[in-house]
């Protein structure tokens, strides 16, 4: 296979009258590519593994003063692109982030509220942050392989929590929560998680900037900068950030920053030194 | 490229398993619990994707709680170990739904437990609803890297200390020729006092607190 080049030459016809090359004269300079059947097959193929499947980004993590969380707001159907609020209040203590399909996670998410408040009726008592992604985890298990798209995180703040697992004693656990759970119905405890096609950028500053100790200030902004830069290398990222914290008296809204303001706050445009300037061309 | 293997020894067994929970290329958390305990005296150390892995070790874990609340006797290690298999092998070809579907568990089981009278012993099972009973055994990456060294120095009636060094053996093998090898493991064990973590293998401090 030869790759045609001669967009690249620009004097290649000016070649000296008599040249003995006169074959040569008139094809376009090109160069013969390797001899395989998939050359950019192996370029194709990482690409597809981090390939979003879920374009958005979220995040939430606990820190000594509850959960934060915070997702962007972008949704998008072929080429058209607009915003959806990707942070559903499941009850006033907790909350749910959306990522995968839409409709999925708006309505399993509400069906979930419907249960816990059903739970509340039942039991006198409000339902764990274990028990709603428990719920939640479950339903989504027995829809394993019929094409449910959902990467969840369920976050709030428990009153008291007693903590029994197949794996530990148990222990009463006050405070924070978060789950992640998705729709091929696994279920992961833990203090940070971050999902979506731009979730590796938002990790990296997340990580990064982590302390169990940060302030409530200090955490809604972590939050929000992980977003914006997940959001200024994602393409199926962006729009509006949201943040959200949860603490023992339920959830508060923090920010809704448009992620074009937040690109000039973070980085103002600063007038730039020309150091030379384009003159017309006097002639060849 | 997770890693679960186990051996025997003279009586207990132990049962190690890596602790990442991975999606694609991201790492979730690094202190994932993926060893279950069934009762006092049964292990089982599952690896598969992550809804059916945790999925289908309540479902076993709970039908052997309940057969001990009907009969007041515990399962056999054996008992428990044809029973999981028996439920791997009808939802391996069990049609299901309106839109007839096969919808199998994707889990590789290692069952480790203890017996007062037959003493301890390991069950391998893998997803395809093969039972063995074995010495050693090893599943996913792991295998390629551990099984020749327990062959190599796996003898029967081998001391708990000799298992350890074993372990961390693999556990060092795994880490220097596996391309993504998992930073953490966790080792349990059970014997005639019941079955217990034994130790963490930690080359990264995990983010999570360890009860998570």
């Amino acid at each position: 296979m030869k790759l045609d080049t001669s967009g690249l030459e620009s004097f290649s016809t000016l070649t000296a009258p008599g040249d003995d090359v006169v074959g040569e004269f008139s094809a376009p300079p090109s160069f013969q590519l390797p001899n395989s059947n998939d050359f950019d097959g192996f370029v194709k193929e990482a690409i597809q593994m981090v390939k979003p499947a879920k374009g958005t980004t979220t995040l939430a993590f606990i820190f000594k003063d509850g959960v934060i969380v915070a997702a962007d707001s972008r949704a998008s159907m072929g080429g058209y692109i607009y915003s959806v609020k990707k942070i559903i209040e499941i009850n006033p203590y907790m909350l749910g982030t959306m990522a995968g399909g839409a409709a999925d996670c708006q309505f399993w998410h509400r069906n979930l509220g419907i249960k816990c408040r059903l739970h509340e009726l039942a039991n006198k008592r409000r339902i764990s942050v274990t028990g709603a992604s428990k719920l939640l985890a479950n339903i989504l298990y027995s829809y394993r392989g019929m094409g449910l798209s959902v990467g969840t995180m369920i976050a709030g703040w428990d009153e008291t929590v007693i903590h029994m697992s197949n794996y530990h004693m148990a222990f009463a656990q006050l405070g924070p929560s978060l789950y992640y759970v998705d729709s091929e119905g696994g279920r992961l405890k833990g203090t940070r998680f971050s999902v979506g096609s731009g979730s590796p950028y938002a990790y990296g500053v997340l990580d990064n900037g982590y302390r169990y100790d940060l302030s409530v200030e200090e955490a809604v902004e972590l939050g929000r900068r992980a977003i914006y830069h997940a959001t200024f290398r994602d393409g199926a990222s962006g729009g509006v950030v949201s943040v959200y914290h949860v603490g023992p008296e339920g959830w508060k809204k923090w920010t809704g920053d448009d992620v074009g303001d937040l690109h000039y706050q973070y980085y103002p445009v600063v007038p730039s030194t020309v150091e030379q300037e384009m003159v017309e061309a006097t002639g060849a | 490229m997770e890693c679960v293997f186990g051996l025997v020894g003279k009586g207990f067994a132990i049962v190690v398993a890596d602790t990442s929970a991975v999606h694609g290329i991201l790492v979730h958390k690094t202190n994932e619990e993926k060893i279950m305990k069934l009762d006092s005296h049964k292990l089982i150390a599952a690896s598969g994707e992550g809804g059916d892995r945790v999925q289908f070790s309540e479902y076993i874990h709970k039908n052997v709680a309940l057969y001990q609340f009907r009969n007041g006797i515990p399962l056999t290690t054996s008992a428990a170990a044809n029973f999981t298999r028996a439920e791997l092998a009808a939802a391996l070809r069990k049609l299901v739904g309106v839109v007839f579907v096969q919808n199998p568990y994707a889990v590789n089981i290692l069952l480790a437990g203890y017996d007062n009278h037959t003493g301890p012993s390991l069950y391998y099972i893998d997803y395809l609803a093969t039972l063995h009973k074995v010495d050693k055994a090893a599943f996913g990456y792991a295998s390629y890297l551990s099984l020749s060294m327990m062959d190599t120095h796996y003898h029967a009636g081998m001391s708990l200390q000799e298992a350890i060094d074993l372990v961390d053996k693999c556990i060092t093998e795994i880490r220097s020729r596996l391309v993504v090898a998992p930073p953490n493991f966790v080792m349990k064990i059970v014997d005639q006092h019941g079955a217990r973590e034994c130790a963490w293998r930690q080359s990264l401090p995990s983010a999570s607190p360890t009860f998570c």
